[in-house]
Formats: C-alpha cells, sequence, structure tokens
C-alpha cells in the first residue's frame, strides 16, 4: 500500500487508464489514511466509496481530491472553518469540484481552513489548528493549511484550496508542495464561500508540477453562475521543459531586499534556485515593481472591505448558527455573530466596516483601489521585460504553533511576497526549492494573466534540477503532539 | 409682515419603485410570481446561500434601456452595480445589489416632470408581521417569504417639480401608463409593483430656496398618495406658521387613520456603506441594444393624449384622462376602430359613463360591452335615434348583461321621440299647462325654471325625449 501512496497522482491516474491499478483500491487506501488523519487536516472523511464509475475512461483516473472546507459540496459539511456554519450542508455543489467530479477526480474528504480564509497559520479555524507533517509543532501555513497538510503527508494525492492573498501558495512553501494560484476569472468562484470576492480564486495543491498542471486543466472554464469567470484559452498541458532558454526572470527589489525581512536561511534557498535556473539558461535580473511595498496595506483594506459584506448574510435568521435573543432582531443578530465569529474574522470585519464608512471611504478603499490599479501596472511594466517574476513565497519556513497569534501585524507579514500578485489578479505557484534547517522552503514565479502553460513548463524544469524530495514528510510518524490540539 | 400672512407653496418630488416583468428573477433564475405560497420561487442565489453569485438579467437591463429612452434619460454606456450594505430579515446577503454612483439612467422627462435619475436593484423579500400592529418591533412573529427576493425594480427618482397633492397623484397616473405601454411592468399598486415614496418641503410662495424635506413612506395607492402629501403639507406649514422648524426625518403613512408617523431613528439611521459589487462586471450598452430598445418603444401615453387632441379633437382633460389610463385609450381606440363614423368626441364622452358604471379599477375590454358596441350607442346618439337619458339606461343595461344597443332600444321602446314634433309638442303643451308658474318665470328669462318643465316631459316620455329639444319646443310655445 505505501508503494500506491508514493505515486503522484499523474502517475496513479495514468495507471487506472491503463488498467493497471484499480481506482477503487486507490480511493480506499487514501480514504483510510485520511480518516486516520492526526494533523487535524481533514475535518469530513468520505465513508464509503463514489459511485462506480468508468474511472479508467475519465482524464483524471478516479484519483480523489481533498477539497477545502469553504467549497460547497451538496449535502456535505461545508463550514469554512468557522463555528457559525457548524455541520451547514448546502443543497448544491461548487463548480469547481463538479468540474473535477466529472473529469473523474472523486471527493475524498473536506481539508481544514482558517476561519472564512483569513489567516496564514490555519490557526483561526474554529475546529482547531492544523499541524505541519514536517514537524508538528509548526503551522502548515494557511488559509489552506489542511490542503497543504494532506498533500504533503500523503493523506490526499492532491488537494484544492482558495488563494485570496496568499492562501494557497504560503501553506505549499510550507509544507514542501506545489500550489498555484490562476488567474482571477480562470476558476469559477460559484460554490466558494467568499472572503474577499475580488481576489478569492481556487487552485490546486499537489506533489509535483505535472500534478498541479492536470489537475488545473480540469478546474477552469467559465461558468455562466460566475460573471468574473473567463475562457481560459488554449490547453493546459503537461508540462515538458527540460531547460529555460531564453527565459528572462526578473527578481523584484522591493519584495526580495532588505523591506521583505526575508530570513537568511530562506534567502539561501532563494539564491540557491536563481544560481540553477541561470544553469538552466535563464537570465536573471533585478526588476522593480515601485508600489509593491504598499500591497499589503492596500490588501488588507480591501479584502476586509468585501469580506464586511460577504460575511453580513451571517446573521442567524435563515441557516447557521442562531442564538435567542428573546425576540429581539438585532439583539440575536449580535449574539450570534458574537458567538459564531473568531477574533479574526471579528477584527476584519470591523477594519472593513471602518474602511467602508461615510466619510472614510474615498481615504481607505478609495485609496486603496488606486494603489491597486498602479501595482498592476507596474507588473505590466516588468512584463514588458520579463517573462516571470521570481520572489521567495514566504518570508521564512513554517513558524511554532501559537508564536505569531498575538501580533496580527506580524502574521499579516506572511503574505508580504504574495499579496501584489493577487492584487493584480496574475498567476502566481509555490514550488519548493529546498530545505532551510529541516523545513521546506517555496519559491514564487509570477507571470501575465493566462500564462500558467507557460509559468508551469518554467516551473517543472527547475522543479527537476531542484530535484527536492518530499517523502520524509509522508513517512512520519503520526505524531503523539496531536490529541494536544483537538 | 406676520408670520400667518406667508402663503407657502409645496415642492413635491417622488421615489418610485416598479418591479419589472421579466421572467425571471434579477440576478438567478427563479420566476416571478404573486400570490404563490411562500418560498416555492427560490435558489441558493436568491436566498443568499453561502458560495452563490449574482448573475444579471439581460431582459431587465434591456427593460431599463427602454424606460431611459422612453423617459428621454441620458443611458450609460458603461454603468456598475453596487452593495447597499444594512441588516435586515428580508435581505438574505445582508446588502442588496443596487446602483449608486453609475446608473443605468439620468436625466430626462416624464410630462412637466424632470427624472433625475432611472437604476436597477433587486426587491427585498416579503415580511409577514403577525402581531396587531403589522410592524416589525411590535410583531409577535415574522415570516419571511422569499418569493418576491430578488424581483428585478427601477427605481425612478423625480426632480422636486411637483407643487400641490392633485398634481402629484395625475403625474403618477402618467408614469403608470407610460411604464403599462412599454409592457415593462404590471405597474400595480395594490400589489405592490409600483410604489411611490415621497419627498415633501413647503417654502414661501416666491422662494426659489427649498424648505427643510420629509420623507413619506408606504402610501400604496393614488388615493393615499395624495391624502399622505396633502396631510404632511398640512403639518408642515402649521409648524412654521408656529414657528417651529421642520425636522428632517422619515414619515411612515398609516391609510386606516389617514396620519403620519415617524420611523424609529433606529430603522432610518443607516450608513449603507456602498462600494462596487465585485461579483458583477459593468453593464454594458451597446449600440445595438440601443437601437433594439428604440425599435421596440410604442406610442407613449404623453404623446398619445398629444395625438388625441390633435388628431381627433378632443379637450385636453379628456385626451389625457383616456390616454394616461393606458386600457382606456386601447379600448377608446378600438371602438373607434369599429365603427367609422362615429365622431370622436361624442364617443370619448361615453367613456367616462361605462367607467363609472364597471369601476374604475376595471379594464373595460374585461367588461360586456364590446368597444363596437359602444361607438353604436354614442353614433345613435349623435344621429338623435336615442335621447342622452335612455342611452344611459341602455348603456346600464349593457353593462349588466352584454348585448347590441339597438336591440336594447327597439325591446325597451326607448326609440326618440325627436322627429315626432306633435306628439312630443302635445306633451310639452300639458307640461306648461301643469305648472304655469314655472311657464311665466321662463317666459321672463329664468331659464333655471325649465328644470322642472323639462322633467315633466321625460316623465311622460319615459325618457326618450331628448332633453335639447324638449327646451327648444318650450322656448318656442313660450315665444322666446
Amino acid at each position: 500500500m505505501s508503494e500506491l501512496i508514493e505515486l503522484t497522482a499523474a502517475q496513479a491516474a495514468a495507471r487506472v487508464r491503463a488498467g493497471e491499478l484499480a481506482a477503487a483500491e486507490l480511493f480506499e487506501a487514501y480514504r483510510e489514511r485520511a480518516a486516520a488523519d492526526e494533523l487535524n487536516a481533514f475535518v469530513w472523511v468520505a465513508g464509503e466509496p463514489p459511485a462506480e464509475r468508468d474511472w479508467g475512461a475519465l482524464p483524471l483516473g478516479g484519483v480523489p481530491v481533498a477539497v477545502k472546507d469553504l467549497f460547497c459540496t451538496a449535502g456535505i459539511p461545508s463550514q469554512s472553518g468557522s463555528r457559525i456554519l457548524e455541520n451547514y450542508r448546502p443543497p448544491y455543489t461548487a463548480t469547481v469540484v463538479e468540474n473535477l467530479a466529472r473529469a473523474g477526480a472523486p471527493l475524498l474528504g473536506k481539508t481544514n481552513q482558517d476561519e472564512f480564509a483569513m489567516g496564514s497559520s490555519n490557526e483561526n479555524s474554529a475546529f482547531g489548528p492544523v499541524l505541519n507533517p514536517w514537524d508538528t509543532t509548526r503551522v502548515p501555513g494557511g488559509s489552506s493549511g489542511g490542503s497543504a497538510a494532506a498533500v504533503a503527508a500523503g493523506l490526499a494525492p492532491w488537494a484544492i484550496g482558495t488563494d485570496t492573498g496568499g492562501s494557497i501558495r504560503q501553506p505549499a512553501a510550507l509544507c514542501g508542495i506545489v500550489g498555484l494560484k490562476p488567474t482571477y476569472g480562470a476558476c469559477s468562484r460559484f460554490g466558494m464561500i467568499a472572503f474577499a470576492s475580488s481576489l478569492d480564486q481556487a487552485g490546486p495543491l499537489t506533489r509535483d508540477v505535472t500534478d498541479a498542471a492536470l489537475l488545473l486543466a480540469h478546474m477552469v472554464g467559465q461558468d455562466r453562475r460566475d460573471s468574473t469567470s473567463l475562457a481560459f484559452p488554449g490547453p493546459i498541458e503537461p508540462p515538458s521543459a527540460r531547460d529555460l532558454r531564453g527565459v528572462r526572470l526578473g527578481v523584484p527589489e522591493e519584495l526580495t531586499g532588505a523591506q521583505g525581512g526575508v530570513d537568511p536561511g530562506v534567502r539561501e534557498s532563494f539564491d540557491a534556485a536563481l544560481r540553477l535556473a541561470e544553469e538552466l539558461g535563464a537570465s536573471v535580473e533585478p526588476c522593480h515593481l515601485p508600489h509593491a511595498p504598499h500591497a499589503l496595506s492596500a490588501y488588507y483594506l480591501i479584502a476586509p472591505a468585501e469580506a464586511s459584506a460577504n460575511l453580513a448574510r451571517f446573521d442567524g435568521v435563515r441557516y447557521g448558527l442562531r442564538l435567542d435573543a428573546g425576540g429581539d432582531l438585532p439583539t440575536m443578530y449580535s449574539r450570534t455573530r458574537a458567538a459564531g465569529f473568531g477574533p479574526e474574522v471579528k477584527r476584519r470585519i470591523m477594519l472593513g466596516t471602518y474602511a467602508l464608512s461615510s466619510g472614510y471611504y474615498d481615504a481607505y478603499y478609495g485609496t486603496a483601489q488606486k494603489v491597486r490599479t498602479r501595482i498592476s501596472q507596474d507588473f505590466d511594466a516588468a512584463f514588458e521585460r520579463f517573462d516571470f517574476i521570481v520572489t521567495p513565497t514566504s518570508p521564512w519556513t513554517a513558524f511554532e504553533l501559537g508564536s505569531k497569534t498575538a501580533d496580527p501585524l506580524a502574521m499579516y507579514l506572511n503574505d508580504f511576497c504574495t499579496v501584489p500578485m493577487s492584487l493584480a489578479g496574475i498567476p502566481a505557484l509555490s514550488i519548493p526549492s529546498g530545505l532551510s534547517d529541516g523545513m521546506p522552503v517555496g519559491l514564487q514565479l509570477a507571470g501575465p494573466a493566462f500564462s500558467e502553460s507557460r509559468l508551469l513548463d518554467a516551473a517543472y524544469a527547475l522543479e527537476q534540477a531542484i530535484g527536492f524530495d518530499g517523502a520524509p514528510a509522508r513517512v512520519a510518524a503520526p505524531p503523539d503532539s496531536a490529541e494536544a490540539w483537538r | 409682515m406676520s408670520a400667518t400672512a406667508v402663503e407657502y407653496e409645496p415642492v413635491i418630488g417622488l421615489e418610485i419603485h416598479v418591479q419589472l416583468k421579466t421572467r425571471t428573477k434579477m440576478f438567478c433564475g427563479c420566476e416571478l410570481s404573486f400570490g404563490d405560497p411562500p418560498n416555492v420561487h427560490t435558489c441558493p442565489v436568491c436566498l443568499g446561500l453561502p458560495g452563490s453569485l449574482p448573475v444579471v438579467n439581460a431582459r431587465a437591463i434591456e427593460f431599463g434601456i427602454m424606460i431611459g429612452l422612453a423617459f428621454g434619460c441620458e443611458i450609460a454606456e458603461r454603468s456598475i452595480f453596487h452593495r447597499k450594505n444594512y441588516f435586515y430579515p428580508d435581505l438574505p446577503k445582508g446588502y442588496q445589489i443596487s446602483q449608486y454612483d453609475i446608473p443605468l439612467c439620468r436625466g430626462g422627462r416624464v410630462g412637466d416632470v424632470r427624472i433625475h435619475r432611472v437604476h436597477l436593484e433587486e426587491d427585498a423579500a416579503k415580511l409577514n408581521h403577525l402581531g396587531h400592529s403589522g410592524r416589525i418591533h411590535s410583531a409577535d412573529r415574522s415570516w419571511v417569504d422569499f418569493n418576491r427576493g430578488g424581483t428585478p425594480l427601477v427605481e425612478i427618482v423625480t426632480e422636486p417639480d411637483l407643487r400641490s397633492p392633485e398634481q402629484a397623484r395625475e403625474w403618477l397616473t402618467l408614469l403608470r401608463a407610460t411604464l403599462k405601454t412599454l409592457g415593462v411592468s404590471d405597474v400595480n399598486m395594490e400589489e405592490g409593483s409600483l410604489r411611490c415614496d415621497a419627498n415633501v418641503s413647503v417654502r414661501p410662495a416666491g422662494s426659489s430656496e427649498l424648505g427643510t424635506k420629509t420623507e413619506l413612506k408606504n402610501m400604496n395607492s393614488f388615493r393615499f398618495l395624495e391624502r399622505g402629501v396633502r396631510a404632511e403639507i398640512e403639518r408642515q406649514v402649521g409648524l412654521l406658521r408656529a414657528g417651529e422648524p421642520v425636522v428632517q426625518e422619515t414619515l411612515h403613512f398609516d391609510p386606516a387613520s389617514g396620519t403620519l408617523t415617524p420611523l424609529r431613528s433606529k430603522e432610518e439611521a443607516h450608513d449603507y456603506r456602498y462600494f462596487p459589487e465585485p461579483d458583477l462586471v459593468p453593464v454594458v450598452v451597446s449600440e445595438q441594444m440601443r437601437a433594439a430598445a428604440l425599435a421596440a418603444l410604442p406610442e407613449l401615453p404623453a404623446d398619445r393624449a398629444q395625438r388625441f387632441e390633435r388628431e381627433l379633437g378632443l379637450a385636453g382633460d379628456r385626451a389625457r384622462e383616456l390616454a394616461f389610463r393606458t386600457e382606456l385609450a386601447n379600448y377608446y381606440e378600438a371602438a373607434l376602430a369599429a365603427d367609422g363614423e362615429v365622431d370622436p368626441v361624442q364617443l370619448a364622452n361615453w367613456i367616462p359613463a361605462l367607467v363609472e358604471r364597471i369601476g374604475s379599477s376595471t379594464d373595460p375590454a374585461l367588461s360586456r360591452v364590446t368597444p363596437a358596441a359602444l361607438a353604436t350607442l354614442a353614433g345613435m346618439v349623435s344621429a338623435r335615434e336615442v335621447s342622452r337619458d335612455a342611452a344611459r339606461e341602455v348603456l346600464t343595461e349593457m353593462v349588466a348583461e352584454g348585448g347590441d344597443p339597438r336591440e336594447i332600444v327597439a325591446r325597451r321602446g326607448l326609440g326618440a321621440l325627436a322627429g315626432d314634433e306633435a306628439d312630443l309638442g302635445a306633451i310639452v303643451e300639458r307640461a306648461l299647462a301643469a305648472d304655469p308658474d314655472a311657464a311665466e318665470k321662463v317666459r321672463a328669462g329664468n331659464m333655471k325654471a325649465v328644470g322642472p318643465l323639462v322633467a315633466f316631459v321625460m316623465r311622460e316620455t319615459k325618457g326618450r325625449a331628448d332633453g335639447g329639444e324638449v327646451t327648444r319646443l318650450i322656448r318656442e310655445r313660450l315665444g322666446l
């Protein structure tokens, strides 16, 4: 069975399609591992195999997928990591999950996450933190921490998450796997419990770049139920580049210099990856994104502003938690929301409400939108000279549980290098570039809108040269400390 | 100059919400309905379930463009939706998707009133409060019916161009007829597909500054609009005459008592925190969309009234009375078409008589009187084949039983006596003999005294005599 677990998802799908592996056997192997999860990566695991289909005829070969809690799945808990949606079972399924099921990836389980995708450590989940399989005293990153930990630990062949300011890329980096945030609009948002609508985007978290390409190919597509979705131009083929000849990489000084506060070990791994890229034929030059240092400030106005409206529907009237208030409506609202939301969610609702308030709108939300436009223009200018922008994904490796929870601003800095791409709506992925003190380091590559295929190709060439080994996280013994966090 | 001597002029602007008659809701595929069991026309989108997203109804945009073109508005090539944030149980997302600083239509005019803007939005769900007051803060329990939630609405805001409650009422009938003619709404105030709020202020006559305004809500009939606005004008003038200021507030009209009560400040003090709706892309109106809407525009009531005046010779009041109620104008034109001989002015005079008999809220096309039959009756009166009074009786029977007016006149022996001067002359002689006092007064020039004499003749002839002819004969006999 451990042999099965060592197959990548694409390899497993190929075997099923070749008739060399029964999809049911694969599903059961992962179902058992997910059910025995001691990382708290899953909040729900399928109790039985999916209805029998001709898996061998489907492109994804019946290789099951772990899905972040915030994707709606009909009849199955979809709680977005929040007490206010505890045991909420939606009547419909998110488009992206439907797309994957149609292509032959049945649902393995729902993964833990920061509440409403707000967080960078998975410590904001109402269902407890997720542990990093590389070191269970450390966080897996967030907000898609459950998906990242499950894939890294081999509890799932692959997973999907969502990225608003780095929520796929950062946990992928901290768990030593591949995470891709597609171009805004590439994947339908229909059925994704919203955090910040103009930024949220679904994407794959996978063991390698090939798996990411395969999963992404079956996630994308215009959806008439999401007006902001777009038709993906051209097919997404399996990546195959052997070198980076002619590829121009830009290293933005604003994100990689002193301002970023990049940890020395991360810096070392990043520099080594750049040298490898040069050896593969790429040119590596410094570049500028002058407004990128303001991205975090703009993001923490825009995202909370949208969230303050998106989360208004959780009012106790129709579904989810409701606290009794003796028939007084405003009291019912405030008691329900006080009990249902965690502190980080409340903090952002208040930030966003304030930023949109009469008299402050122009100064905060209005200015943030202008900054967002400038950041986009910075990228446009950079992509005239460079094919891709490269940065470390996160300024540091996975940190100790509890070490940043008291300081929200320090926690927000996790997203320093990932937020600019989110604001610009452009695709970006993280691949493991190596280890620093035994913990994985992530390298981020970003390209122009809809450059995913080229981006995956470049990442593939680098991945082959880096030769990162994720097996240690998979063979790690079940941690004894897990119970303490339940 | 004492304060009591000041005359005040009302200044009134209206805010009208109109439910559009699209097949489906503004942002989802649920069908529009009225009177169905609660919560049967719902889906994840209009229930505001987590993860659902709105998609704009293209037909609603078309209707919005038609309305804008009909009003002569400037249509925005690119308009955007905003979120209007507030908590209420009838608002499942905690915000209403509406338009804010870039509405679909700006400017324009309907009749004498300038239009400020027209924008698109979604309707809230319907709350039913159990308990004596029918209002939420004293209800025992409240139910939410989401069938209505998400119905497409246009909000029409006028400039403050109205100057009296009567004018406000008449203008609203013109607006209703215009929207009905466009076919974009049922515009039924009782069913809530047309809802009107009023902004009311008063100022010293001749002043060009605006006074402090109040907003009046819940005037859900034409009569209530007129009554509510009149009551508020009286209240404001009373305050000012007493030397007290008008306070800017929102008032709820209670039709039972005819009084206005302030809404609780909690219900009123909103900061809506508008911001652009990130789930939708801008509404782009192409030249083809404009052209298609323009081609679909029918003749509008204001134009129709002018045509009735200009081409058919109707008096202005009568022309507007018919044209501003589309069903009356349609019926009138059907009757004209059915009888090429009938005099349009005479025919028009018979429409109010019909309305009086069938009730003002009934479409005459749905009555037992066919347009052709009414035209026939009007023609018989013009030709003096039947007296006006007898014709009224015939119309009453037609409304009750239907039927052909010629047959009714023949069967009931109501044919006019006008041509038979000998017979009628004899009856007139008897009338003069029966009431010599009246005869003497008429001879002395008091024409009011002719009434009892004419009444005598009418009694004798069972109404078949023509009143004008009888008067002529009386004057003739008296040598006038």
